[in-house]
């Protein structure tokens, strides 16, 4: 038997129930020595019960057709943009490994477009942002000259987007191999360590696309074409609070 | 989305009686809960693992306010269904009936955020963390409420509601 005082938390946890087994037991013992509380405890009881009963029958009713789930999931399937789901599978085939490769020449169907893009930079986030030795090669101590390396090999002029005003300090950058050529990519993080990927090369089809957001796996993220370059920003964040990051990044690099 | 079926589905009667128990008025709850699950089938992808009820009831609880809110701006006024043979079930008897429906009387008259943690807890087996986090509100405050709502209720279950100061042990004093 513990010596901790009842509180009135235990009275309310043993009316519902949720004690444990011990100290359920002193609590009874509380009451019987207690018999106006005991009376006040029983009375909250028949409450709970007689609550329980009231609503009980509204469970019971059937289920209007009102709220067929299946049907909601099928029209929101019907709903979603070819482009969603042909990134969808893309992620899950990633996510397949063996599949993945199996199925390349049905990836590469999507000649370097904005699935491609957004597929490479899910690639990248998962060999990259969980390495805590050497996640970037040149880091942003550095970042002149990585953006100046990065334009170089991309032939485009490169702006290294700055997130600071969303909560992600830049950590630095490398440049990645696709089967589109090179791609720079740019790592972030914030307080919490959660890093964010950006990754950006020129487009050779859909060189202009509306931002669409890629979700699958525990990464999600969005990708879009401006002006001949594509981007994706990739992290694992919930997507909808990836979008208005995603919309800071466009904007910055509509501005070079 | 495959799982989302078989985690989903067994929660809609709970949920209809959750805001059935809240609006007190059929077709503006079952609204709800259909907005509520178009809501969860759209946004899937950004609930935390594990038992998705909590994440459930917040976003219903969320939708309730907001339909308060709404109908307090605009005036409206939302009939409250009366208790009638489909509500109760046809073999519960004639007193029964009436204890129940004067118990959600009483239950309606309760301030809103005292009514929603005692129907979390005590009626949809929540736990005081869980209802917390649907209320997004500290784990003591869920306790306070739930200490009023029941000593509420049980005043007005024991008429005393209107009364003279009586002789009631209160669990927490009126915070």
């Amino acid at each position: 038997m513990s010596n901790r005082p009842i509180t009135e938390d235990d009275l309310h946890a043993y009316v519902d129930g949720v004690l444990e087994s011990e100290r359920e037991a002193e609590v009874a013992i509380y009451l019987e020595g207690h018999p106006d509380m005991a009376r006040r405890v029983a009375a909250f009881s028949d409450q709970r019960d007689l609550l329980r009963k009231a609503l009980a029958p509204i469970a019971d009713e059937p289920v209007p057709s009102q709220l067929n789930l299946s049907g909601m999931i099928e029209s929101r399937r019907r709903r979603s943009s070819p482009v969603w789901w042909a990134i969808a599978a893309m992620l899950m085939l990633s996510i397949g490994g063996v599949g993945g490769w199996v199925m390349r020449g049905s990836l590469q169907g999507s000649n370097g477009g904005l699935a491609a893009l957004a597929q490479e930079a899910a690639y990248s986030y998962s060999v990259y942002a969980p390495d805590r030795i050497r996640p970037v090669e040149m880091r942003a101590s550095d970042s002149a000259q990585l953006v100046q390396w990065v334009s170089n090999r991309l032939k485009q002029p490169v702006k290294l987007p700055d997130l600071t005003g969303s909560g992600y300090r830049l950590m630095g950058g490398r440049l990645i191999a696709t089967s589109h050529g090179p791609a720079a990519m740019f790592m972030y993080d914030d307080d919490r360590g959660d890093r964010l990927v950006v990754l950006t090369r020129p487009m050779a089809s859909e060189q202009s696309a509306p931002m669409a957001p890629h979700l699958g796996g525990d990464v999600s993220g969005f990708a879009w074409a401006d002006g001949g370059m594509g981007y994706s920003l990739v992290g694992q964040a919930a997507a909808e609070s990836l979008r208005p990051i995603a919309n800071e990044v466009r904007k910055q690099a509509r501005t070079i | 989305m495959s799982d989302m079926l078989h985690l989903v589905e067994p929660v809609i009667p709970a949920l209809r009686r959750y805001a059935r128990a809240l609006v007190r008025n059929r077709a503006a709850a079952d609204d709800l809960v259909q907005d509520c699950l178009e809501r969860a089938v759209s946004h899937w992808n950004q609930r935390r693992e594990g038992d998705p009820r909590p994440w459930l009831f917040t976003i219903l609880h969320n939708l309730a306010v907001n339909h308060f809110r709404r109908s307090a701006r605009q005036g409206k006024h939302i009939t409250i269904d009366e208790a009638n043979e489909d509500d109760f079930g046809q073999d519960a008897v004639q007193e029964q009936k009436l204890m129940y429906q004067d118990v959600l009387d009483k239950l309606a008259r309760l301030p809103e955020d005292q009514r929603a943690v005692l129907l979390l807890v005590a009626v949809e087996d929540l736990s005081y963390a869980d209802a917390a986090r649907v209320l997004d509100i500290p784990i003591g405050t869920v306790m306070s409420r739930l200490s009023r709502a029941r000593e509420k209720l049980q005043q007005e279950i024991e008429g005393t509601a209107d009364g003279a100061p009586t002789n009631v042990v209160q669990l927490r004093s009126m915070k």
